[in-house]
């Protein structure tokens, strides 16, 4: 079993930040919009070193929208920073009809997702915006697991022609993708090959889904731990051969458990390869205020939670 | 440069492409497509720096324009084929399946001549913002126009969008609003009274001019002409150009009756005898 380390606990939003400056200095095509939020999203240094391709757009999330579809017209990629929910469900028609149904290269890019929002409470945690974003035709869907994927994805996007949804989040959570690693959109990454039982996570819920693959292994019970980046086109290949080979899984993922990571594996399962699956996310509620890490257990978003949804799918087989 | 008759006779055209588009699917919006006849056409047929012949999306060089209030759909399409976009026998398939002239205008199909969907409401001016900003950033003197209808208004996205453009002085817009009076449920001073159009542009910081007769060939190629000697001075341009619902088919004149509705075959016949043809029918 491979060993992951934490490389220093860093927050995927700077990731984000650390990427797009990066992408200021490479390609001259490349602008950021932001609603009033640049510290939040960490895109003040690339608001200080290209001020001519920055727009701040004040509180107006819609008209943010609309401004970057139109921006693409004469080939710019732009970049639009605010949270998930003011990214998602505030702006769903101008993202459905001005960027998905007009196939405008633009990449929504949002911090603050899910639970670990913490004490802002529910109205900003949104759990949906998966869901939202992977219904929409031709909308790529990420969302990196740690500062280094988060940076490598923001990168990569530019690269990619086509409305892209780019999902981080707010807390330092512990960094320990390889640095150079590629990011190849679309494609799952095998964290650790096992024959029990398969894990596929996505998000702040990889690092939790290695830890419960070690505590699992201490009770003789092999996992396989997948990290999907990419929700949407989902890999289904690497799922299909993992499960194949464990024969039951479990899907780990800080989102609505309608709609989100879970249901596109087992809608890919259904059709292809039944399988007894269990889901580690979050039922059908809104959030609340509290500190991100007792968020995560009350919401049954745990390490634990993971090893006890193992052992349920085992069971089942 | 086009003369007003030679204007005026396309015009005749358009409208009869628009009402014989819209009683072909009995379906679509022939009342805000023939107030707004005038104003396509002298876009397209005199301002407008464009290259109908070799689409690009880009548009980079050309002055672009983002029909905003999307149902008006079939005046853009009869004026984007007769300028040149793509061949008019496709205004045949107007709303049928496998058309790439959809009840709203996008870009999905690959139609010449579109550069965004429309439709929803209230989207196209903060669009037309983005492409502006694009344009200056590319370095290029071309100007960016919209059309909206004055129900749009009513959309928040608007007031977004009216903000941002003079607090960014994005000087090379010019958005036009169809103020016909009419909305789906009645007048707009009904459904939702907005005061002043004009005012409140200016209360937001746009140069605002107005074309009093937006049925007038002339007044409308004469008062975009003036809005675009009004670009580059720091301020976007907002023209309030009234016109009459329905203009050029008598019964359908002046009410919102005819917004989204069809003439029957007897209907469309007492049309097409009020409308010469003077480019051949499709």
């Amino acid at each position: 079993m491979k060993k992951y380390t934490d490389q220093g606990s860093k927050d995927t939003r700077s990731g984000f930040g650390a990427g797009l400056s990066e992408l200021g200095k490479t390609n001259e095509n490349v602008v950021a919009l932001c609603a009033d939020l640049t510290g939040s999203l960490k895109m003040g240094d690339f608001k200080k070193a290209h001020p001519d391709r920055f727009f701040q757009v004040g509180i107006a999330e819609a008209n943010m929208m609309g401004i970057a579809a139109g921006m693409t017209v004469g080939g710019k990629i732009p970049f639009t920073g605010t949270f998930a929910n003011f990214s998602t469900g505030r702006v769903y028609d101008q993202i459905r009809q001005s960027i998905a149904y007009s196939d405008k290269n633009v990449k929504i890019c949002a911090s603050h997702a899910g639970l670990t929002l913490g004490e802002d409470g529910a109205t900003h945690q949104i759990l949906e915006d998966i869901g939202l974003m992977k219904m929409l035709p031709g909308m790529t869907v990420i969302n990196p697991c740690d500062y280094n994927q988060t940076k490598a994805a923001t990168i990569a996007i530019a690269e990619h022609h086509g409305p892209v949804y780019l999902r981080f989040g707010r807390p330092k959570v512990a960094n320990f993708t390889p640095e150079d690693q590629k990011f190849e959109i679309g494609k799952a990454v095998m964290l650790n090959e096992g024959t029990d039982v398969t894990i596929i996570a996505t998000g702040h819920l990889v690092w939790k889904a290695i830890e419960a693959g070690e505590a699992l292994a201490e009770q003789n019970i092999s996992a396989e731990i997948i990290n999907i980046h990419t929700i949407k086109p989902l890999d289904d290949e690497a799922i299909l051969k993992s499960v194949a080979k464990t024969g039951c899984v479990v899907t780990a993922e800080e989102h609505q458990m309608n709609g989100g990571l879970g249901d596109s594996v087992s809608n890919l399962l259904a059709r292809e390869m039944p399988t007894p699956q269990e889901y580690v996310a979050v039922n059908d509620s809104f959030g609340e205020s509290g500190k991100p890490e007792d968020l995560m257990v009350k919401y049954g978003l745990s390490t634990q939670n993971i090893v006890e949804a193992a052992k349920k799918a085992m069971g089942r087989k | 440069m086009a003369d007003i008759q030679e204007l005026e006779k396309i015009a005749s055209q358009v409208r009869r492409d628009i009402v014989r588009m819209v009683h072909a699917v009995q379906s679509g919006h022939p009342g805000g497509s023939l107030g707004c006849t005038e104003f396509l056409t002298a876009l397209y047929f005199d301002i407008l720096k464009h290259n109908s012949k070799s689409f690009d999306m880009d548009a980079k060089g050309e002055d672009v324009f983002f029909l905003s209030n999307g149902h008006i759909s079939p005046v853009f399409y009869s004026v984007l084929s007769r300028s040149g976009y793509f061949d008019v026998d496709e205004l045949n398939t107007f709303r049928k399946i496998n058309s790439r002239l959809q009840g709203h205008p996008t870009t999905h199909e690959g139609l010449e001549g579109v550069r965004i969907a429309s439709g929803s409401l209230g989207q196209g001016m903060s669009v037309a913002i983005g492409a502006a900003l694009t344009k200056k950033m590319n370095g290029e003197d071309t100007t960016v126009y919209t059309l909206h209808g004055d129900g749009e208004l009513q959309e928040g996205q608007i007031w977004e969008a009216a903000l941002y453009a003079p607090a960014n002085k994005v000087d090379n817009l010019i958005c036009t609003i169809d103020a016909n009076g009419q909305q789906i449920d009645g007048s707009t001073d009904d459904v939702l009274s907005m005061g002043s159009i004009a005012d409140k542009f200016k209360a937001f910081g746009w140069e605002v001019m107005t074309i009093e007769k937006g049925n007038d060939m002339k007044s409308v190629v004469d008062g975009l002409k003036h809005a675009k000697s009004l670009t580059g001075k720091g301020k976007p341009v907002c023209v309030v150009m009234h016109t009459e619902m329905g203009y050029g088919v008598d019964f359908m004149q002046g009410t919102h009756e005819w917004h989204g509705i069809a003439p029957s075959d007897d209907q469309l016949a007492a049309a097409l005898s009020q409308l010469e043809e003077t480019l051949g029918d499709y």
